[in-house]
């Protein structure tokens, strides 16, 4: 049983400045979860096509309740693959992300196709979908759910960096705020704390049955 | 952007570099004259396919676009 979701978006900067970016994406005011990117693989193709292999690490951000199915070396990063093919002549990218690690606790695979808006030709349309499935027995529904709305704040993300980097190589003032910027690292640095007050009560709790 | 490998940063830089001025001036322009950073390509991914090794990051057998075999077109 696997979750779908699809949506589409659009960049309004032209597909070259798009497929520029996406090279440059990170890192991003909105990618602090992306610890290392490296390019393992790339090649032109002989109709001159150029398919790349991108390799990620990411912090895991599952929830306490989730991290508790994982070995205690896999819980703080996960590996994540992205393929892409760039195709100049006909003006499309497709990318073919995964996760690489953790995937029988959860699997999430997500496609894009970039193309020429057709109502504008000077933006960029972003078609994206994703699948989603678990294999944890008893737990499959919540991961999957938990999965998607990840899934979905992460899609916003996604498209506020892509944003974020097009600005920045046009020239302009990346419209990101630093008011923004401080509640977010407000709101990250108190989930971590809670998170930490969560974690030293778990462990007094646990010493109580030693 | 660090590098998975650590030793590995600076030679990622340079390829991403060179790369970038590659695919914006050259490539996405149709400009089939050739690939001016193989050199440094080569020289990060001697580092990196060693880290990705003695990490052992599970990259191996995976297929291009794998994935994507069992899906309908959109």
């Amino acid at each position: 049983m696997v979750k779908y979701f699809s949506c589409t978006g659009v960049l309004k900067s032209t597909w070259d400045q798009v497929c520029i970016a996406f090279w440059q994406r990170y890192p991003n005011p909105y990618s602090n979860h992306v610890l290392t990117e490296d390019i393992i693989f790339r090649e032109v193709t002989p109709n001159n096509c150029l398919i790349s292999r991108r390799l990620m690490t990411k912090t895991s951000r599952a929830p306490r309740w989730m991290e508790r199915y994982l070995p205690k070396h896999m819980a703080s990063s996960a590996y994540i693959i992205e393929d892409s093919i760039v195709d100049p002549q006909k003006k499309t990218m497709t990318t073919l992300t995964w996760n690489i690690s953790h995937a029988r606790l959860m699997s999430v695979e997500e496609r894009c196709r970039y193309q020429i808006n057709p109502e504008n030709g000077s933006w960029t349309e972003v078609t994206r979908e994703a699948w989603i499935s678990s294999g944890v027995y008893g737990l499959t529904r919540a991961i999957q759910e938990f999965g998607l709305a990840r899934f979905k704040k992460s899609v916003t993300k996604t498209m506020k960096g892509f944003e974020y980097v097009l600005a920045k190589m046009q020239g302009e003032t990346p419209s990101r705020t630093l008011a923004e910027t401080a509640t977010e690292r407000a709101r990250e640095t108190a989930l971590a704390a809670k998170e930490k007050a969560k974690d030293l009560a778990s462990h007094a709790h646990k010493k109580q049955y030693v | 952007m660090n590098s998975v490998g650590e030793a590995c940063t600076d030679l990622k830089r340079d390829y991403d570099q060179c790369f970038n001025r590659w695919f914006a001036e050259k490539f996405l322009k149709g400009d089939r004259s050739g690939d001016p950073c193989t050199e440094t390509f080569r020289k990060y991914q001697l580092c990196v396919q060693k880290a990705i090794k003695e990490k052992d990051i599970p990259v191996d057998g995976v297929e291009f676009m794998g994935p994507n075999k069992d899906k309908p077109e959109s």
